[in-house]
């Protein structure tokens, strides 16, 4: 797959990319109206055929953390709760309703009624129980599930449709982690199988389509949930999906991709890059996109290496840097500049696009201050040693080696040497924790800004070596409290604290972009800017 | 001729546990580790907790000594068990089994194809008597060999699947399915065989036997193919030997452009995932192939030129 050079058609691209603009601009408005408005009357039936470019080798939700996979496997499952893509706010699903103790330690959930599984069994509230108490056991098999329900000191049965988690610790990132494809509810008897068994031949769940074949590398197929009645509050649809088959086809190439959703061999395809707008703007093909919540790609700096314990100077690489310049050349039509920590569809993001514009003199000017002197080579040096930054970066994403590429001239006019380290995607973890690096380059995916306190609270694993400070206490007070308000107020605070201080340097926004044929209707992102395919129909 | 098929699968049986042996090695020195891959810790490193991945390293038994590890594992091995996927749970040998038919498939048609395309070529080229002809065929093969399969298959792709809709550009559904990826692998394969056969064709009709046969009144067509075909072919034997273990390495691109199910995607993905049993097995399992093909090769050649028994078990013992 290495073969073909990601920018040979560039140009093309560019090109395409304008003729085009007005076919795209129907689908980049907002995420959730429209690709099937005017498109008639929504009718059930069909099957939609969807080309995804890698296989996790896993159809468990609760294991999975690959957006490919996610896709799939997502429908099989039913949430406790749904979160709004728009507002951010959770609502009722398989919960109807839910109360939480002030000090966010106590989650209690009253279940709907008559919930069944694709198995025939019944939801209860043991089955939730029997759910939420294996999690932990998948350990570092399902890191996504397991870490939102870390800290749990005990789920307890109520009553038969009422469920109640208590945790240790303050834990507000629960209610919205209860929304995600991670704590899907599966059935009593798909929960005692081993991990590798739920992995191998996929779980019974409640969803709106069931698990018909796996085939590895090859096919994930799914049929419509017959007398489905329990959706999410959210979809426009009552009880049953329009689709009668979802089939998703592993396809790993980029351009046999595109080129089978052009010439109609597929309905809808994942991960299109730059390289592959072009090949899209025939006019059958709708592209649609939306940023990822979470923690936007960026440098996480080591605050702990001697240069960049001074603010100035890690001040001085996020005025250095043209973010707009790396969204625009190296990322997909329609990538955002990062304009906070988080990307601007996280709930509780807060805009700090003001300290985040370019200014190459003032980076200059704090170098100076700083007693980084330039040298005759234009690199900047103090007492005799070069400031010098090496980058470790992971080929998770083929965008990552051209944007640190621009980051590295945009340092070197400011005086900055930057060196790029590639690692093997397993070394990341081992390295950020023996914090041996300057700089890493990375994104989370997170549709809650507890993901903050995951990342920069001294109390966890604290790859960025932070000092312990007035951000812990934003941090611990923002997982503590049930005020909506304050929430956003204090989320807002860490979000000026870590940009201020410049902790981590923000860069772009990670977008998911989709082509999706035009003959299908409603094939929706949901908040974490997956999909929801209850409410898709082909016409 | 017993001796010789001893010696042959003595040998065949050493490769096979160098190629284990080399992998094993390999696999250890590199950096990384599957565990942590298994944990998807590249994507949301925040959350892995040091204390889980060790107890999944104990389960699958990556916290011994190399040299333990390698023992268990060679000792498994030899009795047919390569252990489970750390990717998928799944035992080594069923998920491997359940890709060799769809490889075999792959690799077989293209090597049927190679043989007539490749081959046909080097026959007309060899008999036709306009030189410009001879010339135009012969500068074939070195393009054939030279162009990246990956290139060749986005091409085939591009026109017959997108442009004619002839052929689906994915998957493993029957024989329409199956034409262009082979196809792709057949391309440098029939080259090769092309260039080898046309030139030992060539240096067989200079022989005195072919003289003889002419005098004897035998026409063109019946010298070309009875007589200079037949002795040309075993250098040719010899280089399918060789090009058995170059279509599998093929497959590893050809599956991944078509999104094929086989041994090649499965030793992708192992890599990726730095699946170290399925890797293990993989290896193995293609040196398998391999040693298997040429072992019969090696036993047909005395079929077609008894002398080589004989050249052999002279050697032998004299040694």
């Amino acid at each position: 797959m290495t073969a073909l050079p990601v920018f040979r058609s560039s140009r093309w691209a560019a090109v395409t990319a304008l003729v085009t603009t007005s076919v795209l601009l129907t689908a980049c408005g907002s995420s959730t109206d429209d690709s099937g408005s005017g498109g008639g009357t929504a009718k059930a039936g069909g099957t939609l055929t969807f080309a995804v470019g890698s296989d996790a080798g896993c159809v468990d939700p609760q294991q999975v953390g690959s957006n490919d996979t996610i896709y799939s496997v997502r429908q099989i499952v039913d949430s406790l709760t749904d979160q709004d893509p728009t507002t951010g706010k959770i609502v009722p699903w398989l919960a109807e309703s839910w109360d939480i103790s002030s000090d966010t330690t106590t989650f209690t959930f009253h279940l709907r009624s008559g919930v069944t599984f694709s198995d025939g069994s019944k939801l209860t509230a043991q089955v939730v129980k029997d759910n939420f108490d294996a999690v932990p056991r998948l350990g570092a098999l399902g890191t996504l599930a397991q870490g939102y329900l870390s800290g749990v000191k005990s789920t307890a049965v109520v009553d038969p449709l009422t469920v109640r988690v208590t945790f240790a610790q303050p834990n507000a990132q629960f209610l919205q982690a209860t929304s995600t494809h991670s704590l899907g509810i599966e059935s009593s008897a798909s929960v005692k199988r081993t991990p590798q068994q739920k992995c191998s031949d996929g779980v019974v769940g409640s969803g709106p389509f069931v698990l018909k074949q796996y085939v590895q590398n090859q096919s994930i197929t799914l049929a419509k949930r017959t007398g489905y009645a329990w959706g999410s509050s959210r979809w426009s649809k009552k009880g049953e999906a329009y689709l009668d088959k979802l089939v998703f086809k592993v396809v790993p190439e980029a351009g046999v991709r595109a080129g089978s959703l052009q010439s109609g061999q597929v309905d809808a395809i994942g991960s299109v890059g730059k390289a592959n707008e072009a090949a899209l703007g025939g006019g059958q093909v709708t592209l649609q996109r939306r940023a990822n919540p979470g923690v936007v790609f960026g440098l996480g700096l080591n605050n702990a290496r001697p240069a960049l314990k001074d603010a100035r100077v890690r001040q001085a690489i996020l005025f250095a840097i043209d973010r707009k310049q790396i969204a625009d050349t190296v990322f997909p039509t329609g990538t955002q500049a990062a304009t906070s920590v988080l990307a601007h569809t996280t709930p509780d993001y807060t805009s700090l696009a003001g300290d985040l514009s370019l200014d190459a003199g003032k980076a200059k000017s704090l170098l100076d201050a700083a007693g980084w002197k330039e040298g005759s080579d234009g690199v900047r040096t103090k007492d005799g040693k070069k400031l010098s930054l090496t980058i470790t970066w992971i080929p998770n994403a083929a965008t990552n080696q051209p944007a640190l590429e621009l980051i590295q001239q945009q340092l070197k006019a400011v005086g900055i040497q930057v060196k790029l380290k590639q690692l093997q995607i397993t070394q990341l973890a081992p390295t950020l924790q023996s914090g041996d690096y300057d700089a890493s380059w990375g994104n989370i995916t997170r549709a809650d800004p507890d993901i903050l306190r995951s990342n920069f609270s001294t109390e966890l694993a604290n790859f960025y070596r932070l000092p312990k400070g007035s951000l812990d206490t934003a941090l611990t007070a923002q997982a503590a409290t049930t005020d909506a308000a304050k929430r956003k107020q204090l989320v807002g605070e860490a979000q000026q604290l870590i940009v201020r201080n410049a902790y981590y340097v923000p860069v772009v926004e990670l977008q998911t972009q989709l082509g999706v044929a035009k003959k299908v209707h409603d094939l929706d992102f949901d908040a974490s800017s997956r999909l929801q395919l209850h409410d898709t129909w082909i016409g | 001729m017993r001796g010789y098929v001893i010696k042959r699968l003595a040998q065949a049986v050493g490769v096979l546990w160098a190629a284990y042996t080399v992998s094993f090695l390999v696999l250890d020195y590199l950096p990384g580790d599957p565990v942590t891959a298994m944990a998807g810790a590249g994507m949301d490193s925040g959350q892995v907790d040091p204390k889980q991945l060790a107890a999944l390293r104990h389960e699958y038994g990556f916290d011994k000594p190399v040299l333990a590890q390698y023992a268990d594992y060679l000792g498994r091995a030899v009795r047919g068990d390569f252990g489970d996927s750390v990717a998928t749970g799944r035992p080594v040998t069923a998920t491997l089994a359940d890709a060799l038919p769809q490889t075999l498939q792959l690799t077989g048609a293209a090597l049927l194809l190679a043989v007539l395309l490749g081959g046909g070529l080097a026959v007309v080229a060899t008999y036709t008597s306009r030189r410009w002809l001879r010339q135009l065929l012969l500068s074939l093969p070195p393009l054939g060999v030279s162009v990246p399969t990956f290139w060749v298959g986005l091409l085939l792709v591009e026109a017959f699947s997108f442009r004619l809709h002839w052929f689906p550009a994915f998957g493993n559904d029957g024989l329409r399915g199956l034409v262009l990826p082979a196809l792709t692998l057949a391309v440098p394969t029939g080259a090769q065989i092309a260039q080898v056969l046309a030139k030992s064709l060539l240096t067989a009709l200079d022989q005195a036997y072919v003289e003889t046969a002419r005098a004897k009144g035998a026409g063109r067509w019946r010298v070309h193919l009875r007589h200079a075909l037949r002795n040309a072919s075993l250098p040719a034997l010899t280089v399918v030997g060789l090009l058995v273990g170059q279509l599998i390495a093929g497959s590893v691109v050809v599956e991944t452009v078509f999104s094929r199910d086989g041994l090649g995607r499965v030793t992708a993905a192992a890599v990726t995932a730095q699946d170290i049993p399925l890797v293990q097995g993989v290896v193995v399992f293609g040196a398998l192939i391999f040693v298997t093909t040429n072992l019969v090769i090696d036993l047909v050649y005395p079929l077609l030129d008894p002398r080589i028994v004989v050249a052999s078990d002279r050697r032998a013992s004299l040694a």
